[in-house]
């Protein structure tokens, strides 16, 4: 059987009046490389804060490493990543990750690490003079100087290039090649779909999926067909319809199949616009979903 | 052990790297020396004595309000902050590593007085009454670096910063930090006592001179130690209850 390293049972997290998560569970084994995706605001950072330890659960339980993620002697094999605007910026990148390091009884080798994630050439600059998204890199790289077994990261590659971006995958993928567990937030589909093999969607606190990556992304490729008409019958696969004046908006998981049906029952339309939709509408469809079944 | 010392060695490099800080952190007190101990009180070696047990008072009381005060508010904005709370470490490493910083910036604010009063004045003390100074200045450090750390905790760093310049001039005037024993306007002779200032410099006073501390002062010292540790310890359980629960 493979090792549990963080198992939430049934956690929620309320701010003040404010409901950020309800009721969720998760178990996170050894060797997934986990997708959590969910539009801002779904509860993703506060899961991930929930498992980091920095906030505790305002009911079930969490359990780190077989322990609760407030002792520090769970996080030993735990990486986090900061957000890059907070890092130190007098100090020079060599020395953020052997500061970092530091506190691990187990350390990646520095230089090596650097090189992994691009990051060679500027050790010797301090991080304040750094752009954006060579502090973003730094950030990621965080999360690997203490060898962890498990990495919780958290929007990895928002605001980066598409090379940085690429390369910063590559690098996710080798940690995961060696066994590493990897928990990944991220509002990009794409990145998801480039990484994730489970895919867990949160919207508005709730998960909404945990599932393989093929059949989340059935679920969430969902089309929007606009088109103008007078009266619509009965079409099949659309899960939502939305009038906007004379165009009516329907959205579907096969654009292809709906359009033939339009064609097929001869209702006289015009303006046909096909588009992929955001993925919060997405998410829209799928919650709509639940609460209406009857409209697949 | 070992990580609280590598908590001080970043956090004096990330100060250290910012030299406008510690020369502004070392400029009040050296130049209160020159422009009122030397002129003043330089040729007198008692006077010169007392006047330089008061600038290092000082020193310590405005580096304790600016760097725990000020330092403490502008690292709780940080999102680095919460960061290192998800490292296999708890609070203490960093916060002993403040402290401890804290006291080596304190001992550098101190260097310039110290020379200028050997110098330039005609201070004297013995070996033993030097140490008994150090001593004093120590234990006179703990109402101010309780002081720091509540501005720190309780306010955001703007309100921390107006808070920390209002409070450091009263204290030290107030306190009589700027004329010799007996010397002050008798206003001040009037307050003073109640002040942590009075006390603390009393203590330098009576470790480097012939002078005899006042009770009221000295409980006076004991009652702002103990009550700025309470709030410091309030405000701090407050903030993390705030960030961590």
């Amino acid at each position: 059987m493979t090792e549990t390293l963080a198992r939430a049972v049934e956690v929620s997290r309320r701010y003040g009046d404010v409901t950020a998560l309800h009721p969720t569970s998760l178990d996170i084994r050894a060797g997934e490389l986990i997708g959590l995706l969910g539009p801002n605001g779904a509860g993703k950072s506060t899961l991930v804060n929930l498992l980091a330890g920095l906030r505790r659960p305002t009911s079930g339980s969490i359990s780190l490493f077989g322990g609760s993620p407030g002792d520090p002697v769970h996080r030993r094999s735990l990486g986090t990543t900061p957000q890059e605007t907070g890092l130190p910026p007098t100090l020079k990148v060599r020395e953020c990750v052997d500061f970092v390091s530091a506190h691990y009884p187990s350390r990646a080798d520095r230089d090596e690490l650097l090189e992994r994630f691009g990051l060679a050439e500027l050790r010797d600059r301090q991080i304040g003079g750094l752009s954006g998204g060579q502090k973003r890199r730094i950030a990621v790289a965080l999360a690997f100087a203490g060898r962890p077994r498990l990495v919780l990261l958290d929007e990895p590659t928002t605001g980066l290039d598409v090379e940085a971006r690429r390369a910063l995958w590559d690098a996710i993928r080798d940690f995961h090649a060696g066994g590493g567990t990897v928990l990944l937030t991220s509002h990009y589909l794409e990145e998801i779909e480039a990484l994730a093999e489970r895919v867990v969607v949160l919207g508005e606190g709730r998960v909404l999926a945990d599932d393989s990556l093929a059949s989340v992304r059935g679920m969430v490729g969902v089309r929007r067909v606009t088109l103008t008409a007078a009266g619509l019958p009965e079409l099949p696969g659309v899960l939502g319809v939305e009038t906007d004046g004379a165009r009516t908006h329907l959205l579907t998981s096969d654009a292809d199949r709906l359009v033939r049906e339009l064609v097929l029952a001869d209702v006289p339309f015009s303006g046909l616009e096909i588009r992929a939709t955001t993925l919060e509408e997405a998410f829209l469809a799928i919650t709509a979903q639940d609460a209406h079944p009857t409209a697949v | 052990m070992s990580l609280v010392v590598t908590h001080v060695k970043y956090q004096f490099l990330e100060t250290i790297r910012i030299p406008i800080a510690v020369i502004g952190n070392m400029f009040f007190p050296a130049a209160s020396m020159l422009f009122f101990v030397v002129p003043f009180a330089g040729d007198d070696p008692v006077a010169a004595t007392y006047a330089t047990g008061s600038m290092m008072t000082f020193a310590v009381m405005s580096t304790c309000l600016f760097t725990y005060g000020i330092g403490v508010s502008e690292d709780r904005a940080q999102p680095w902050d919460p960061y290192l709370r998800t490292l296999p470490a708890g609070p203490w490493p960093r916060f002993a590593g403040r402290l401890v910083t804290g006291m080596a910036f304190m001992g550098i604010a101190l260097v310039p007085v110290v020379l200028i009063a050997a110098f330039l004045t005609k201070a004297t003390v013995s070996p033993l009454g030097a140490l008994l100074g150090l001593g004093a200045l120590a234990i006179a450090s703990l109402p101010f670096t309780l002081l720091g750390l509540l501005i720190g905790y309780a306010l955001p760093s703007k309100a921390a910063i107006a808070v920390a310049q209002i409070l450091f001039f009263p204290l030290a005037f107030g306190g009589g930090l700027l004329s010799a024993p007996g010397n002050a306007p008798s206003f001040i002779e009037t307050i003073a006592p109640f002040l942590p200032t009075r006390g603390s410099v009393e203590l330098v006073w009576a470790a480097t001179g012939d002078f005899t501390p006042h009770v009221v002062s000295l409980v006076m010292l004991a009652v702002w130690t103990v009550v700025a540790g309470a709030l410091a310890a309030w405000a701090y359980r407050r903030d993390e209850g705030r960030r961590f629960s």
